[in-house]
């Protein structure tokens, strides 16, 4: 019979607690620079929020984008980008917004249309309007909020509101980092990258949740044993089954990234950052923090739950 | 453990069934499909625009135009009755959302409030004492005037999009005035947002004769006249038209239109009802020999000079038409006017050739990352893998089932979502899996062990399964088309992970340690 290989060996004794003024430190420095990128170099909207055009065409041959460019360029659209897409034989021409109405917009797209001629094949044709934009943009913000106060709400039902806290410290950090990337890399912001940022948020709470699952365990099992004593049993009973699952989910995601297609390829990007940032956080930011948060230890015994001399 | 019950184990098998019935149809040719028995479900996953190819259009409903003629009807009437009654009036017109009007003198006050009770049952009337009258529609009327106007366009959109020829097009409502419009297979909707845009309102108005054009342009265009664009300017035809306000005959009493040809061009026949017979039969009688403009959406397509009396109801309308343009004006006209225009405010249209690939590639993604999780699993925790790979196997299976049975729309997000739950999807196990090993570690046997492994780990699988449930229903809540397909696929799969890595695994795990009765557990 084959042998189970053990990828975190029994007994594993890692102190993460201890070093997480340096993963604090860490996170400060993703955050901070995450909120400068936002604010330097702002988020890369695509038509989704911005509204405007997206085409995907492809050629028989190569396509010359210069030329398509050169072709589009006196038609007098505003900003026009053109880029190879995945292929040699594929390009995208991202078109602004048009000045006007939806009607303006419909007849820039038969312009270029009637510009390229029928030599391209049109893969993809998208329009977004002013109106739906900034709509989606608005409906966008609002999931994302609702579903963290809704997995806020669940977690301070089923833990105590102290790990509800630590729960959404590590969320929204996971969830800050990942727009933070999207600004620094400049990649393009839209529907699906929202898509990818909630199941992010489901992903990253999935790990939270089981290592807390362990320290309330514990904390029950061990009630004279100091908290980061816990804190750091919980976290190496349950690195084994945090480590797989973070490897098969990365496994899948990488699938995707690289056969999945150029328009799934971005999306499967934002997942596979937001895993490893969802895995790291809910180790040194999730857990750790429990330390600040006044944390009930059974009825009434309040003894050695507070936060340790040279942390006050 | 050993303890399993027999309806547990009909019901696991039951719903393993139940997937592959309803999954099996996906991988049959479709010639195949249809020789089946009618008990058999032959549905299969219906694919989304972004994987079979089409187009996706949201149209906006321009419900101002409904409440500015509305408006208009009230100001009309309310002129009728001031003159019949000869009531002196002034600065009649519409402002924001009423009529407003001043009775000049205030003898004619008290007359004038008599008449106007009763312009429109629906409306809010105040007079005050300087002789200015407001008439307001009520709220209601406005909002029922608006929905029977939504619900026009949405029949009218669906006649013209019908007249197409495409397939199983889908036309929904959605929120006040807005229409979603799902082409599958149109990878060029340029024909049908042409014949979309268009409100095709076509009225027979008489051409006013009292004046040239040119004195009407330069000069002042005469009351109850005003000039018109032609609807196509080519050489021989004037630039512009002098025709009458007043409408004589309306497209509404149209029954029929047909693009045909007459010596040698092409043009449009049509054919009115007994009622708009009898009007086209009185017009024309009474106007022989003048010119007679046919006006679609204040454009002039003609204005032929009416020969003799038209008295059977039909006749034929001609202009600088190609073919392609007598047969789009005969469609638009047989299906009728647009209550009010549409707008596209969002498009979204896939080529079959980039569906086809996007279906190929996701695939690829999913066979390639099932088989990386499967040699992991396998690695990692030996017989207790192959066990989490069968139920990983199955929940692929009932995935696919319930997409079939439930007709959920799969997209290409859609197949992410099912990557995404391979690889999550085994997460449940490991749960279990890694509970096992802690407590053989403390020395239980195996039985026993693996009984605390199970009972221990579902409070955990439970909470963490449900958060994520909780973000692929706000998910679903958000989004549009596509991101809504990944958001089923997503919530579907956490669902049926459940049941495969807990009932299923289980399972498989009461049926080897009944066969082998092992001494250790080899995990």
């Amino acid at each position: 019979m084959l042998k189970p290989v053990r990828f975190v060996p029994a007994g594993t004794k890692i102190r993460f607690v201890d070093k997480r003024r340096l993963a604090f430190a860490l996170s400060a420095i993703i955050l901070l620079s995450s909120v400068f990128c936002l604010t330097s170099l702002g988020l890369n909207f695509g038509i989704d929020f911005r509204g405007g055009i997206l085409m995907e065409i492809r050629g028989s041959g190569e396509v010359n984008i210069p030329q398509i460019r050169d072709k589009l360029s006196t038609l007098g659209l505003g900003e026009v980008s053109i880029q190879e897409f995945g292929k040699k034989t594929d390009a995208l021409i991202r078109i602004q917004r048009q000045d006007g109405a939806e009607k303006e917009q419909m007849a820039a797209i038969k312009k270029v249309k009637d510009r390229l001629g029928d030599i391209f094949d049109y893969r993809r044709t998208e329009f977004v309007g002013p109106t739906v934009g900034a709509e989606l943009k608005e409906a966008g913000i609002i999931a994302v909020c609702l579903a963290l106060l809704s997995i806020l709400i669940y977690i301070w039902l089923r833990f105590e509101w102290q790990f509800s806290l630590g729960a959404i410290v590590a969320l929204s950090h996971d969830i800050f980092s990942t727009i933070g990337l999207f600004a620094l890399l400049q990649y393009e912001f839209n529907l699906a990258t929202v898509a990818a940022i909630l199941t992010i948020a489901g992903y990253s709470i999935n790990d939270t949740v089981v290592v807390y699952d362990r320290v309330r365990e514990n904390l029950r099992k061990y009630r004279q044993l100091e908290l980061s004593e816990v804190f750091n049993m919980s976290i190496n009973e349950t690195l084994s089954r945090t480590m797989m699952t973070s490897v098969t989910t990365l496994l899948a995601l990488c699938s995707i990234y690289f056969f999945g297609g150029e328009v799934l390829a971005d999306f499967a990007l934002a997942m596979i950052w937001g895993v490893c940032i969802g895995t790291y956080s809910s180790i040194f930011i999730a857990v750790p923090i429990l330390l600040y948060v006044k944390l009930k230890r059974g009825e009434g015994d309040y003894s050695g739950l507070q936060v340790p001399e040279d942390e006050r | 453990m050993l303890q399993f019950p027999a309806w547990k184990m009909t019901l696991v098998v039951a719903v393993c069934l139940i997937g592959i019935l309803y999954a099996v149809p996906n991988f049959l040719k479709t010639e195949f499909g249809a020789n089946l028995p009618n008990f058999a479900p032959g549905k299969r996953v219906s694919l989304g625009l972004d994987l079979q190819g089409g187009s996706y259009l949201l149209l906006k409903v321009d419900l101002d135009v409904v409440i500015k003629e509305y408006l208009e009807e009230i100001s009309m009437e309310v002129r009728k009755k001031l003159r019949k009654a000869r009531v002196g009036y002034s600065k009649l017109g519409s402002t924001g959302a009423s009529v407003v009007v001043n009775i000049r003198q205030e003898k004619d006050f008290a007359k004038s409030k008599k008449l106007l009770d009763d312009v429109d049952p629906n409306c809010e009337i105040i007079f005050d004492a300087n002789g200015s009258v407001k008439i307001t529609p009520r709220e209601d009327a406005l909002n029922e005037r608006k929905l029977l106007a939504l619900q026009q366009s949405i029949e009218i959109v669906r006649r013209r999009i019908d007249e197409t020829g495409v397939r199983e097009p889908t036309i929904q409502r959605q929120g006040t005035d807005r229409i979603l419009v799902q082409l599958p297979g149109v990878d060029d909707p340029e024909r049908i947002k042409a014949l979309l845009g268009q409100t095709a309102k076509m009225v027979f108005r008489l051409v006013d004769m009292s004046k040239s054009v040119s004195e009407a342009v330069t000069g002042r265009v005469p009351s109850g006249s005003e000039l018109l664009a032609p609807l196509v300017e080519s050489a021989g035809d004037p630039a512009l038209y002098l025709v009458k306000k007043r409408v004589m005959v309306s497209g509404e009493h149209l029954i029929d239109a047909q693009a045909t040809f007459q010596d040698g061009q092409p043009v449009v026949s049509f054919r009115f009802d007994t009622s708009g017979s009898k009007r086209f039969g009185k017009v024309t009688s009474e106007n022989v020999n003048r010119p007679f403009a046919i006006i679609l959406d204040n454009k002039v397509i003609s204005a032929p000079v009416i020969r003799e009396p038209i008295l059977g109801g039909s006749g034929i309308i001609s202009g600088s038409f190609t073919v392609k343009t007598a047969n789009d004006l005969a469609l638009l006209l047989r299906a009728g006017a647009l209550p009010a225009p549409l707008t596209v405010l969002e498009e979204r249209t896939v080529g079959p050739g980039l569906g086809f690939d996007s279906i190929e590639a996701g695939k690829l993604a999913s066979v390639i990352g099932l088989c990386l999780v499967i040699v992991f699993m396998v690695i990692a925790y030996g017989l207790f893998g192959i066990f989490a790979n069968v139920a990983l196997f199955f929940n692929i299976v009932i995935i696919l089932g319930a997409l079939s049975a439930l007709q959920a729309t799969l997209t290409l997000p859609g197949i992410a979502g099912i990557v995404l739950t391979i690889g999550m999807a085994v997460d449940a196990n490991v749960l279990i899996f890694e509970r096992i090993r802690e407590e053989v570690l403390l020395g239980r046997t195996p039985i026993s062990a693996i009984d605390a492994g199970y009972k221990r780990a579902l409070t955990t699988i439970i909470d963490s399964n449900l958060t994520t449930l909780f973000a692929a229903i706000c998910l679903y809540s958000f989004g549009s088309g596509p991101i809504k397909g990944f958001a089923v696929t997503l919530a579907i799969g956490i669902l049926t992970s459940m049941f495969t890595s807990i009932m299923l695994t289980r399972f498989l795990i009461v049926l080897w340690l009944r066969g082998k009765r092992p001494n250790s557990v080899p995990i």
